[in-house]
């Protein structure tokens, strides 16, 4: 036997690897359609322009700008919600707890109110309230390693529960601020108009957008959701990340439930059930990963859209009952998550 | 024999302080002790590998000087400071990084953010996104690596991930850089791709601590080994000075206690008896990543005997066998007929049970009771909707019990309370239940006691006699020796030699263990996988 030592270096002769031969344009547009960053936003944003373009061909005024702006005003709670759903279901996790603290929080905005306190008052304390929420999720979750399903769960019963604490009863709000808030429009020219809360809801993505994409946290909330063995042995703050997610998501269901309060302009504890599947639903729709690591938060908000066009052709048609929005969701939901399927297992 | 002046160079000289110093190491597990006083040191500028079978404490020693193990005793010098880290962060921080054997990275991030998060370059209070592309670029082409910073890294090789997570080691100024099994996903020249990055890492003065079972690579790299085995140091050596057949011998470790109950039976048999009819052929079976194509004859009533140390294929072999693995080549006959096993339902149908190596994980159910976990296998077999009857496994709990002196002879006792080896009794029950013609056993004696272990021998024996073809897997060599017709050698995730149990001793298994083939013209595989 000759040692193996003294053979030549065989490095020399080593090339690098060679970089993959440049691809066809078409390859490149297969290439973003199939990755599972990619792809399903994009499929979701044809899927917005087409059941847009198919509107706009069958009914007689779809094709305006304040239908499309009224998309806008009449889910931006939603949106935050939607936002706030990313962050969490980006790590991995679910947050079932949101439509019942939406719920909650108007009854707190709506009661509180009647009772003589101040907006200015009001708001923060129940962004404070819902966030704290939030951090007790987390901590459960990341303490007591209980699954997120039943700790949002918990939540959801606690925050529902605690809206028949309040009141059995509707609670109309006429505090004149609040009121004058959820009637202002903010007119865009051209006798189009927005409302507060949907600046407030588009404030809340650029701020989501710029968390996710570009700080050390936003980046540790994809790595949770790519493996969080590998968050952990990389060194990066993992835990107080998965803490964070809940709280954010917390914060995000109060807000929401502060614009649905202004949108509904009343506290009534049965309000807002199932809509935390219609945030999971618009966040996956839009593109991000149940199994978490994949999406954007700009995705969620194309998913909320999708949500809402659908419904407004409903509106538009006239003769269907509002059930079949929830039957699109139901065969949409379907087909993304089987894209989803498809997407992850090719990259196997 | 082996040229010393290259390596002379890389070695410290004497007075050199090493860069980390462990003494006295002890880490307890729940009823085991994994590491029991052990020590290991490392230097600049030198390549280091720790050795040592499964179960030897290599993983556990590494966890330790990373933070991810709490020791139980000894201490860890770092630079001359004395250390207890409380995490892989705060090793890391002190300048022990760490790239695992299965890349530990984020496939959904970028190649740049997987090198660069935790220390990425910031701006107005985010991440800089240009600045840290920038810095992954240098640190890549660096290591010749040329790809887009930007890319997901999950869309790269395996072996480009692997180096991905070596910028990401050397990103910080690493002192000491620890590879675990980095090269068990390479081909030849990713190998030798890497080697070169070491190398240079080497000359630039950083501790490198190197652990591959490939001992090829072993050689061709590494200045020192640190030999381990169950738990226990074994020693320091210059791996110029430690000749290949020395070092498996330390790893393999000589089983002391003699088994005289079955006695030389086994071979004489061999040797006398006429070639059995085939009972299962393999002709370029093969996988890859796991094990090049091999072609293998069981016979009916014979033994196999699979030597061969950790990561040497053994396991990949049987687990082929076993229909738990897919082969991608090669043709399997099973008794006259051609079979594709495509899962270990299909083996099963075919009377093939494969016994894991794995007990707890792969093998028992913990919270069943014997009765249960014995008639399982039968059980699936069957098909759900057919239950055996109740009388009908209280008797094969009953016979098995009986048969294999399970301890304690209660059917309804949980197995999780039952003894290593009373555990592996009660798996083989369940395999033997179903009346196999061909069983797989991969390391059915490791980590029980010396009586149980001659019960499995005598066992096997018995089995091989009345006419079951078996596969035996074990990492004590004796032992395969005593129960083998035949002994297939396996080295490196090559079938390398298939020999009669004829006068084969420990010592001529060893040497092939050790170096594959006898053949001396026979050019050296370079780093162990064939191109």
């Amino acid at each position: 036997m000759t040692s193996t030592l003294d053979r030549p270096s065989s490095s020399a002769s080593i090339e690098p690897p060679k970089p993959l031969p440049p691809r066809s344009p078409i390859g490149r547009v297969r290439d973003i359609f199939t990755s599972p960053r990619s792809g399903p936003v994009l499929v979701t944003a044809l899927l917005f322009v087409a059941v847009f373009l198919i509107g706009g061909a069958r009914y007689r005024g779809f094709f305006s700008g304040q239908v499309f702006l009224n998309l806008f005003v009449d889910n931006s709670y939603l949106i935050v919600l939607a936002v706030g759903m990313t962050f969490v279901i980006l790590t991995g996790g679910i947050d079932l707890s949101v439509g019942a603290v939406v719920a909650v929080s108007t009854m707190i905005a709506a009661s509180l109110l009647q009772s003589g306190w101040s907006p200015g008052v009001v708001i923060p304390l129940i962004l404070v309230l819902t966030s704290f929420l939030g951090l007790l999720v987390g901590l459960m979750i990341h303490v007591f390693k209980v699954q997120p399903f039943i700790a949002t769960l918990a939540a959801m019963f606690l925050a529902r529960g605690l809206c028949y604490v309040i009141s059995k009863d509707s609670i109309s709000i006429n505090e004149p601020t609040f009121v004058a808030l959820a009637v202002t429009r903010i007119p865009l020219g051209g006798g189009l108009s927005i409302t507060p809360s949907v600046v407030i809801a588009l404030v809340v993505v650029v701020i989501a957008v710029w968390v996710l994409g570009f700080t050390r946290f936003g980046r540790t909330v994809y790595a949770l959701g790519g493996s969080e063995q590998s968050g952990i042995l990389m060194g990066l703050p993992v835990a107080r990340t998965k803490v964070i997610v809940y709280v954010v998501s917390g914060f995000c269901s109060g807000l929401a439930g502060v614009l649905f309060s202004l949108y509904t302009l009343s506290g009534y504890p049965l309000t807002a059930v199932g809509t935390e599947l219609d945030a999971i639903a618009a966040v996956v729709i839009g593109g991000t990963l149940l199994a978490g690591g994949y999406g954007f938060v700009l995705g969620s908000v194309l998913g909320v859209l999708v949500l809402g066009v659908i419904q407004t052709i409903i509106t538009f048609e006239g003769t269907l009952s509002s059930w079949w929005t929830r039957i699109f969701i139901g065969g949409l939901l379907l087909v993304f998550i089987i894209l989803q399927k498809v997407l992850t297992a090719r990259r196997r | 024999m082996t040229d010393t002046r290259e390596v002379r160079e890389h070695f410290p000289a004497d007075g050199a302080t090493p860069v980390v110093e462990m003494t006295g190491i002890s880490i307890l597990f729940p009823g085991v002790k994994a590491l029991d006083d052990v020590s290991f040191r490392l230097f600049p500028g030198e390549v280091h590998s720790l050795m040592g079978e499964n179960g030897a404490g290599k993983s556990t020693l590494i966890k330790a000087l990373t933070g991810v193990y709490p020791i139980d005793s000894g201490t860890i010098v770092v630079d001359g400071q004395p250390v207890s880290f409380t995490g892989p962060a705060a090793a890391q921080a002190a300048g022990i990084s760490t790239v695992y054997q299965e890349v530990n990275l984020l496939p959904n991030l970028s190649v740049a953010e997987n090198i660069l998060l935790g220390r990425e370059p910031r701006r107005f209070g985010g991440i800089d996104g240009r600045a840290m592309r920038r810095r992954a670029a240098e640190l890549l082409e660096g290591l010749n690596l040329d790809i887009d910073p930007g890319s997901l890294l999950g869309s790269h090789s395996l072996a480009i991930q692997q180096l991905v997570a070596i910028a990401r080691a050397i990103n910080v100024d690493s002192k000491v850089l620890i590879l675990d099994e980095p090269t068990s996903s390479l081909d030849a020249d990713e190998v030798a791709e890497l080697f070169r990055v070491i190398r240079s890492l080497r000359d630039s003065g950083v501790a490198i601590l190197f652990v591959s079972h490939f001992l090829d690579q072993i050689y061709e790299i590494t200045n020192r080994l640190t030999v381990l085995r169950n738990g226990r140091l074994v020693g320091e050596y210059l791996t110029t000075e430690l000749l290949r057949i020395d070092l498996v011998q330390k790893m393999i470790g000589k089983e002391l206690t003699t088994l005289d109950e079955i006695g030389e039976r086994a071979h004489a048999d061999a040797v006398t008896a006429d070639r059995p009819a085939d009972y299962a052929r393999a002709e370029g079976l093969g996988r890859k990543g796991a094990i090049e194509p091999f072609d293998l004859v069981i016979g009916e009533g014979e033994v196999i005997g699979l030597a061969g140390l950790l990561g040497s294929g053994r396991t990949e072999l049987a687990r082929i066998l076993g229909g738990i693995d897919r082969a991608d080549s090669g043709q399997l006959d099973i008794a006259g007929a051609r079979t594709r096993l495509r899962s270990p339902r299909q083996a099963i149908s075919r009377r093939i049970a494969y016994s894991s190596e794995n007990r707890r994980s792969e093998g028992i159910i913990d919270d069943l009771t014997v009765r249960e976990n014995i008639v399982l296998a039968l059980q699936a077999d069957r098909g759900w909707f057919r239950p055996i009857p109740k009388k009908r496994r209280e008797e094969l709990a009953q016979s098995y019990i009986q048969t294999l002196n399970i301890r304690p002879a209660n059917p309804d006792a949980l197995v999780r309370n039952l003894s290593g080896g009373n555990q592996q009794k009660v798996l083989l029950a369940r395999w033997l239940a179903i009346a196999p013609r061909l069983l797989i056993l991969d390391e059915p004696t490791r980590g029980i006691d010396i009586g149980a272990k001659a019960e499995i021998q005598k066992l096997v024996y018995t089995l091989a006699e009345n006419g079951m073809s078996v596969v035996f897997i074990s990492a004590e060599l004796e032992e395969v020796l005593r129960l083998s017709h035949r002994v297939v050698v396996l080295r490196d995730r090559r079938l390398v030699a298939d020999l009669e149990n004829d006068g084969l001793t420990v010592d001529a298994l060893l040497a092939l263990i050790a170096d594959g083939s006898v053949d001396d013209e026979a050019p050296l595989a370079p780093l162990g996988e064939s191109s």
